[in-house]
């Protein structure tokens, strides 16, 4: 349990066929920390979140994550890894289009189970995705039944929130979550995910580009500043 | 954990398309299913055109054409067989009974056939059916006609009515019987075999209308006999077309065959129904297998129709792959959520196609079996028809690998990133 959230060491992703998109020699997030990561579209951003999710496979160094070294891990075992300890918030779009609410909080646990197994075994999986939604805000009991295309934006992102946190992973990864959201819902947002993530001490890397934001966290990273990789600043990519 | 409920959430929420093309599986198999039950019926059917038959004599010639002319009433025969030579054949010891058959003339397209009471006696179809009269009886008087069912249907005959005979086989003949009208005397209910398109008339009729006629033409008109002339004449036959056989044993079959193809009085053929059927089924039986085929090809239509409805939805779908791929779905789940509503949209065709097929049959045959004779077994499914279906799923599943290669590939490559 004492092993950090993420330590990247010389860390390199290039395509294939591309150029060399991350080269970070160094990041680390403790345990329960919160972290804003401050990175614009091509700053390697959707790259360095899908190294830390298992998704993609760094072409050289170290990726550990809760102690894990991912790089060294199968497919399969990385995408089981994902499922059974981190937690995804994106943009917009998180939902399950023909699932209901409560179905598409329950989702992740059709593909790891153990990610509910302590709730499961209780029988109480679906109380504790209840409890989640009302914990984020979505009190209406009716709501939880209704098809997600009915939900407001701002619903939708508690509902993929409530859905990040269920089962408790260790990890949170949340890509710009609140860019689709107006200020005030943005503020509340954030507000309820820090209560839910320091509610089961679970580790928050937040990715935005908006920079107002960075003073609500514990410490703010710029991708910019640590990816050599990166193309100078004002150059779109 | 199962991705099936999902598959099927996801069929669900496209329920329209998703009915459509389970509708249209199940057109393509109820088709398949159907060729497959009417190729069954018309094959049992056809072996059972005569049944309790063990020999049918005529003329020499080959086997097929001697059980196309007596039986199924197409085309003629190249002799005749002589009355003495029948009598000598029915007489002898061994042999329960015999039917004699006179071709020749027509009515109105339908070929007249001309025997005795020993038609309607032992004359057996379908196994052991025999012949039943829909209405009146068999031919008393000399000049009495008895209709096939189909005969009576197209060209609306009641009791009673006179028809005239043609001399000859065409439907448009010019040399009538017309000095020697008939009376219809009996109608036969519908057996599915030729007899219900044959018009029956007693071998002494065939003499009577054929009595003034000289080397097959008709007579000048000094030459005429008329209608009452000819019931004061000896109407015994010269001879006959062909004759079926029953003997008192089926072991005495081939012994009686034998001494019939070797008979010396006069070349003569004796062949045993089932093995001629035979020879004519392989003949026939090539449409039916044409037919299978083409409704094999409709059910890939079928299928492809299928694979083109989720191929469509795999673009607008990757968002949704890419979030479960952020909730630990790996590659092989997006794979089998694609595979499972390939094989649910196939199962549920195949079931409607089922369900189609029964319901369908149950409507039309009975109309079949009254129009057309032919008896479709309502019965449940043969172990080909299961076969054929577990078939249609497993070639459903080869085809639904596509897209669901196709969306592993995507996940593989899109990874977490959202396309919208």
């Amino acid at each position: 349990m004492s092993a950090p959230a993420i330590e990247l060491r010389d860390l390199v992703f290039s395509w294939p066929t591309g150029p060399t998109v991350l080269d970070i020699a160094r990041l680390d997030v403790a345990r329960g920390e919160k972290v804003f990561l401050r990175g614009a579209s091509g700053s390697g951003k959707s790259t360095l979140l899908g190294i830390v999710g298992g998704v993609l496979r760094p072409s050289q160094g170290s990726i550990r994550v809760l102690g894990t070294e991912l790089a060294n891990l199968r497919p399969g075992a990385r995408d089981r890894f994902r499922g059974d300890h981190i937690g995804f918030i994106f943009q917009m779009f998180n939902l399950i289009p023909y699932l209901s609410v409560l179905d598409n909080v329950l989702l992740p646990v059709r593909f790891t189970p153990r990610r509910g197994a302590a709730f499961a075994a209780a029988g109480a999986l679906p109380d504790e995705a209840r409890r989640l939604l009302v914990a984020l805000g979505l009190h209406d009991p009716a709501l939880q039944n209704r098809a997600v295309t009915e939900l407001s934006i701002g619903q939708q992102q508690r509902v993929a929130a409530a859905r990040a946190l269920l089962g408790s992973p260790e990890l949170i990864i949340a890509d710009e979550p609140t860019s689709s959201l107006d200020y005030d819902a943005r503020a509340d947002f954030l507000q309820l995910l820090m209560q839910e993530c320091a509610r089961s001490s679970a580790t928050l890397l937040f990715v935005s580009h908006d920079t107002s934001l960075g003073s609500l966290f514990d410490r703010s990273v710029s991708l910019r500043e640590i990816n050599r990789a990166a193309p100078p600043a004002g150059v779109a990519a | 954990m199962s991705v099936l409920p999902l598959a099927m959430r996801s069929l669900w929420n496209r329920r329209g398309t998703a009915l459509l093309t389970i509708f249209s599986i199940a057109v393509s198999v109820s088709l398949l299913l159907g060729v497959q039950k009417m190729r069954v019926a018309a094959r049992d059917s056809f072996a059972n055109t005569v049944s309790g038959v063990h020999l049918i004599v005529g003329a020499r010639s080959g086997p097929l054409n001697l059980l196309l002319y007596s039986i199924f009433r197409v085309g003629d025969a190249t002799a005749n067989v002589s009355w003495a030579s029948y009598q000598k054949i029915a007489r002898h010891p061994d042999v329960e009974w015999t039917i004699p058959i006179s071709l020749g003339d027509s009515h109105r397209g339908f070929r007249v056939v001309g025997s005795n009471a020993d038609y309607f006696a032992h004359y057996q179809y379908g196994g052991d059916r025999t012949l039943a009269f829909a209405q009146g009886k068999p031919f008393g008087d000399l000049f009495d006609v008895v209709l096939g069912a189909e005969v009576a249907r197209q060209l609306g005959y009641q009791l009673g009515d006179e028809i005239i005979v043609a001399h000859g086989l065409g439907r448009v003949s010019f040399s009538q019987h017309k000095d020697k009208p008939f009376r219809v005397a009996g109608i036969l209910a519908a057996t599915g075999t030729p007899v219900d398109r044959s018009v029956h008339v007693s071998l002494e009729a065939i003499s009577a209308i054929h009595l003034d006629w000289q080397n097959g033409a008709q007579p000048a008109p000094w030459a005429r006999i008329g209608a009452a002339q000819a019931r004061q004449a000896n109407l015994t036959p010269d001879s006959i077309t062909a004759f079926l056989v029953r003997m008192k044993e089926p072991a005495l079959i081939f012994t009686m065959e034998r001494s019939i193809n070797q008979y010396r009085g006069e070349p003569l053929s004796a062949v045993i129904p089932g093995v001629a059927l035979t020879q004519l089924w392989d003949l026939v039986g090539i449409a039916d297998t044409a037919l299978t085929i083409v409704a094999g090809f409709v059910v890939l239509a079928g299928l492809l129709g299928m694979l083109t409805a989720i191929l469509t939805t795999l673009n607008e779908r990757r968002r949704e792959m890419a979030i479960m791929r952020s909730m630990g779905a790996r590659p092989a789940h997006i794979f089998s959520l694609l595979m499972a509503e390939a094989g649910t949209l196939a199962l549920l065709g195949v079931l409607a196609g089922v369900a189609l097929t029964f319901a369908l049959l149950a409507i039309a045959a009975p109309l079949i079996a009254q129009r057309y004779g032919i008896f479709i077994q309502p019965g449940g499914l043969s172990g080909m028809d299961l076969s054929l279906l577990a078939g249609i799923v497993v070639v459903a599943l080869l085809l639904g690998a596509y897209p669901a290669w196709r969306g592993y590939r995507n996940t593989l490559s899109d990874g977490l990133s959202m396309r919208v």
